[in-house]
């Protein structure tokens, strides 16, 4: 029996891991498959609208068909909070942490976590999309572009 | 011939906040026996059940059967905290059409003793499209709410303080509500009197820039509503409360949508037409108090105050009982600091009513209109708004 019990039992208890979505869900599979090349994915409807989140009959048309386009991942943070406390273990161990509404250029919202300075963060801050891997997908999460003005 | 009036009969709050050993069914059951008792009707009468589906599959069969009930309407509508001011357009709806002449409304919670979350965005185990890109971000019930509050700062230049007075309101109404008191000192809450804006804003933030007082608690608890055709209502023990007006709509993320304005900037415009009233006809605003900023924006999208003016409509405790100029907020205490076992829509109705026939704790002189409206779902992504206007004679 060793006696390092405190190295040994810090070694074998896993890390806590981030939800990931559930499958099948068949709306949001493509999109997910598509960001293990780090692709952000969006749809564009009949009217040249886009569509976000993706799914197979949008709503302007009667038919399924929406497009499927890539965003260059740009855009700007439309709000924000930053998370202080939490209940899930994987997110108790990121605080505080960033998650808003992200205006891609492209013209779609979508929710991600911001990996940013929770004292520097703003409305208006552009950012870009970065990954974190995982298994066969992998999750957005902006940072900073730090080169880019922001929009009010 | 004209279409056949609705009012509200009978009312029951369930009293205690902590339920050790009751179930859901039986805080429903209990509650809606007591209603029915306060208007002057038994179980016999009941031909229209309302559920929100709290306890569980198939609720309009399992709470027909324990109550032992033989509606000719059955309503499961069930969009979280909103749920019951559905109910009562539903009910109002079904009353007019000749459909329905006793309408029983019922709510039950245990979500305090079973110390569960109760936020109704839909936990992990059954994929849909919006859990499907939302869950790995952790976006809990209250970082849903302070996205709305953050941007409503961004662009209005509300302050903390604006939102912290909506919790100071709050316990001010619920210090003078003896079952209030009893729910803060059962649920532990050391400091049972009123509380400062510095107080609110002293508290720990949970979610930028939401402070732990700017929270509903999380009880047990539930209640009862007893809704009646006109030609019942007139024989009963107390003067009917009216309703006057309905309205409904739901919200959702949009790629352009403002989401500091809500679903209540639908549903309320449909109420006050159908009730031929405005905003400052209103002596008592019932307004779904999940968080601070809930209230703040409703109070914009429903007409008494224009958008952006939120803030400055309610500080200097223009919204309490007490001060003319402003409809009172709340007056039981609300979820903030009186009631919140997960959907607090049913207590509206039941407040409002209490204001009308002048049994409030806070009674409002001469009170003759009210607004309930009940927020369902998350503020800040997909919700439900329900507005029932209410009257007496």
């Amino acid at each position: 029996m060793s006696t390092d019990t405190t190295g040994t039992s810090r070694a074998e208890r896993p890390a806590p891991q981030r939800p990931l979505p559930l499958f099948p869900e068949p709306d949001t599979e493509p999109w997910w498959r598509a960001t293990a090349e780090h692709r952000l994915l969006y749809q564009v409807g009949a009217s040249g609208r886009p569509v976000f989140y993706p799914r197979l009959v949008g709503p302007d048309a009667l038919e399924p068909g929406g497009e499927w386009r890539e965003s260059a991942g740009a855009g700007g943070v439309y709000s924000y909070t930053v998370l202080r406390r939490h209940g899930h273990p994987f997110f108790r161990s990121q605080l505080p942490y960033v998650v808003g509404f992200v205006d891609l250029d492209e013209g779609f919202r979508m929710l991600a976590q911001v990996d940013a300075d929770p004292e520097a963060i703003r409305v208006g801050m552009r950012v870009r999309v970065g990954w974190e891997d995982h298994d066969g997908l992998s999750v957005p999460v902006f940072v900073p572009d730090e080169g880019r003005d922001s929009v009010p | 011939m004209s279409l056949r009036r609705a009012a509200i009969a009978g009312i029951h709050e369930y009293p205690d906040r902590l339920t050790p050993g009751m179930s859901r069914l039986q805080i429903k059951a209990v509650s809606a026996g007591r209603a029915l008792a306060d208007a002057g009707l038994h179980w016999s009468d009941v031909d229209a059940l309302y559920d929100a589906g709290e306890v569980g599959p198939m609720s309009g069969i399992a709470v027909a059967e324990y109550f032992g009930v033989t509606p000719r309407v059955i309503d499961t509508t069930a969009v979280g905290g909103s749920s019951y001011e559905f109910h009562a357009a539903h009910a109002m709806r079904d009353i007019a059409a000749g459909r329905a002449r006793v309408a029983l409304l019922t709510y039950g919670s245990t979500a305090r003793s079973e110390s569960r979350a109760i936020g109704t965005g839909g936990r992990a185990g059954q994929a849909t499209p919006a859990s499907s890109m939302e869950t790995p971000y952790g976006l809990n019930l209250i970082a849903n709410y302070a996205l709305v509050a953050r941007r409503h700062m961004h662009e209005y230049g509300t302050t903390p303080e604006q939102l912290a007075e909506i919790a100071v309101t709050a316990r001010a109404h619920a210090v003078r509500n003896p079952e209030a008191v009893a729910a803060l000192k059962s649920l532990g809450i050391r400091h049972t009197g009123e509380i400062t804006i510095d107080d609110v804003l002293s508290s720990r933030q949970i979610a930028d820039p939401l402070h732990l007082l700017e929270c509903c608690m999380v009880s047990d608890g539930g209640g009862a509503v007893v809704i009646v055709a006109d030609d019942v209502a007139r024989d009963l023990r107390h003067p009917p409360v009216w309703l006057l007006g309905a309205g409904e709509a739901v919200g959702y993320p949009g790629n352009d949508r403002d989401i500091t304005t809500s679903a209540a900037a639908r549903s309320g415009p449909a109420a006050f037409a159908e009730a031929g009233l405005a905003p400052t006809d209103i002596d008592i605003a019932m307004i779904y108090d999940s968080f601070t900023i809930t209230v703040l924006t409703l109070l914009e999208d429903l007409g008494f105050a224009e958008k952006g003016g939120g803030g400055t409509f309610a500080v200097g405790g223009r919204l309490r009982w007490d001060r003319p100029g402003a409809p009172a907020l709340n007056t039981d205490g609300g979820g903030l600091s009186s009631n919140h076992p997960g959907m607090r829509g049913i207590f509206l109705l039941i407040e409002a009513t209490r204001q009308l026939r002048g049994e409030s704790t806070s009674q409002v002189p001469g009170a003759r209109h009210a607004i309930a409206h009940g927020n369902g779902g998350l503020l800040g992504t997909r919700h439900a708004a329900g507005t029932i206007i209410l009257g007496k004679d």
